[in-house]
């Protein structure tokens, strides 16, 4: 094991550098930093979610010194279901795993995440809890994203939205196109002063909307 | 070192030299700021000169080293252009597979048929067989909305970027009575000329500009490009050395590629306008996309190379 450790850490590294070389070659992602700067403050990022790459996209496009401190929050039910995941996800992408199935929990997932952000990790979160496959723009946040907010309420919560994914990856399909993915961060979030959830969760789900880029034109429509 | 390799060198000091006059230019305008401040002007001219400095090297070591990387090179411009153009095309999940083997097959085919020197194939393969392949593809899927804009768009991209484009490496195949192997010079000269064109009829056309050519979709204006005519028709005529044509030949082949290259530049110009975009992407920092930079490349590369096909090969 002593041998092991560090040769596991090599690979995990090397992997993740071959994830963002893919990224940035095939789908020539790029982030556009709209509402904030890319500076080294603690930050939640949170995202829409349409496709397994989206967290692999946002990760490949932070600059190396803010990726290295970002933990994307994952579901454990997916990450541990194969050796190769159990790989990638915990050791490359450094996931804080998260049960989504209430039943199999043997932690709090808050607990999980408060402890990833109180060791000093920003994080990369899908508060819809699940791809978006319908055609709404996003579906209902869950509760997670109010209840980080209100712990820890200097951390920001920074507003993320994935474009074209769909269409690059849709669901069902095998091969990538590269077609050119952009990721646009908006202004930061805070939980109010005696905001309650659904207000707040409407606020931030109205502020990751609006970065959506305007549908273009189309010949078709 | 052979002949062809000294003058590549030769004019690649040449713009190399101009390049760093232009930088030069760009570092006295940024120290005559006051201490700290910067002019977004002068950095946007500056990133351009730094992605021409790129684009220069790019070039002269492809040309230099041979064909196989010329082909490489514009292999890889026609992917990144393919990939603008069809980041904003009309698509379906069912165009899925379709556009997949756009990308991963008919592009490297098209580059293979012009790196085995097969006329017949490079000529056909994309505007018969894939036209035709690829929309079967897609209604395989079953799907009808818009089936036709998709189909359309699609091969659009396909034409303009990655056939198109291909026409500039497939100047070194052409059989020149008289040139021998100096067909990189042949790319050198019109990569040159288009691009000065370009470059003198946007400076032109916003200094002495008056009448514009298609009022509501762009600035460009008939006295920029008579400008833009004319100093690539001078470039040509200077360059005629390094060419087949001749003194005069060299000064009107120049004039058609900066005029079928500007065409272009309209063209494209009126698809962005369509779609909304301002820049295809941000990958040439100051510039733009690919799609930016090839635009009048990709309409005058057939045109130079058919005109260049039917008078002077055999």
């Amino acid at each position: 094991m002593g041998l092991l450790a560090p040769l596991r850490r090599l690979a995990a590294r090397t992997v993740g550098h071959a994830i963002v070389f893919a990224a940035q070659v095939i789908t020539a992602v790029r982030a556009e930093w709209r509402g904030i700067e890319p500076v080294r403050r603690q930050r939640v990022y949170f995202a829409n979610h349409v496709s397994n790459a989206d967290m692999p996209m946002i990760w490949s496009c932070l600059p190396p010194a803010l990726r290295r401190e970002t933990r994307p929050v994952a579901a454990a039910d997916y990450w541990l279901e194969t050796p190769l995941r159990a790989f990638v996800g915990p050791e490359v992408f450094r996931c804080v795993l998260v049960d989504r199935r209430p039943e199999a929990r043997t932690e709090d997932p808050l607990a999980a995440i408060l402890a990833a952000l109180d060791e000093g990790s920003s994080l990369i979160l899908f508060p819809e809890g699940n791809r978006n496959m319908t055609d709404a723009p996003l579906l209902p946040f869950r509760a997670g994203l109010f209840n980080i907010g209100r712990a820890r309420p200097d951390v920001d919560l920074v507003p993320t939205w994935i474009a074209n994914l769909n269409e690059i990856m849709p669901k069902g399909e095998v091969i990538p196109l590269p077609l050119i993915c952009t990721v646009t961060f908006g202004a930061p979030l805070h939980v109010r002063e005696g905001e309650d959830k659904d207000a707040f969760l409407a606020r931030a789900a109205d502020a990751l909307v609006a970065l959506a880029p305007e549908p273009r034109r189309s010949a078709a429509a | 070192m052979s002949e062809t390799d000294g003058d590549i060198l030769l004019l690649s000091l040449g713009v190399a030299g101009l390049l760093m006059a232009l930088t030069f230019f760009g570092e006295v305008l940024r120290a005559r700021q006051p201490e700290g401040a910067t002019d977004p002007a002068v950095e946007t001219y500056m990133m351009r000169i730094h992605s021409w400095w790129a684009m220069v090297i790019l070039l002269a070591l492809a040309l230099l080293i041979g064909f196989p990387a010329v082909l490489a090179l514009f292999a890889f411009a026609s992917f990144a252009a393919l990939r603008e153009f069809l980041t904003y095309a009309n698509k379906r999940q069912a165009d899925h597979l379709s556009l997949a083997l756009a990308f991963f097959a008919v592009l490297p085919l098209q580059y293979v048929f012009v790196g085995i020197r097969h006329e017949g194939l490079f000529g056909t393969f994309i505007p018969v067989y894939a036209f035709l392949l690829l929309p079967v593809v897609s209604a395989l899927r079953g799907d009808p909305e818009a089936f036709l804009v998709r189909v359309a768009e699609t091969q659009w991209g396909l034409m303009t970027a990655v056939y198109c484009a291909s026409h500039v490496p497939a100047l070194m195949i052409l059989d020149i009575p008289g040139y021998g192997q100096r067909g990189p010079l042949l790319i050198v000269f019109f990569v040159m000329v288009v691009q000065v064109g370009d470059l003198v009829e946007y400076a032109a056309g916003r200094r002495i500009g008056r009448r514009t050519i298609a009022p509501g979709l762009s600035p460009k204006t008939w006295e920029g490009v008579a400008a833009g005519l004319a100093s690539a028709a001078l470039l040509g005529g200077g360059l005629a050395w390094i060419s087949p044509f001749g003194l005069f030949g060299a000064m009107a082949m120049a004039a058609a590629a900066f005029a079928a290259g500007t065409a272009g530049n309209l063209v494209f110009t009126a698809i962005k306008r369509d779609r909304g975009v301002k820049d295809w992407s941000h990958l040439i920092p100051g510039q733009g996309g690919f799609m930016e930079q090839l635009d009048s490349v990709i309409f005058a590369a057939p045109v130079f190379f058919h005109l260049t096909g039917a008078i002077w090969a055999v």
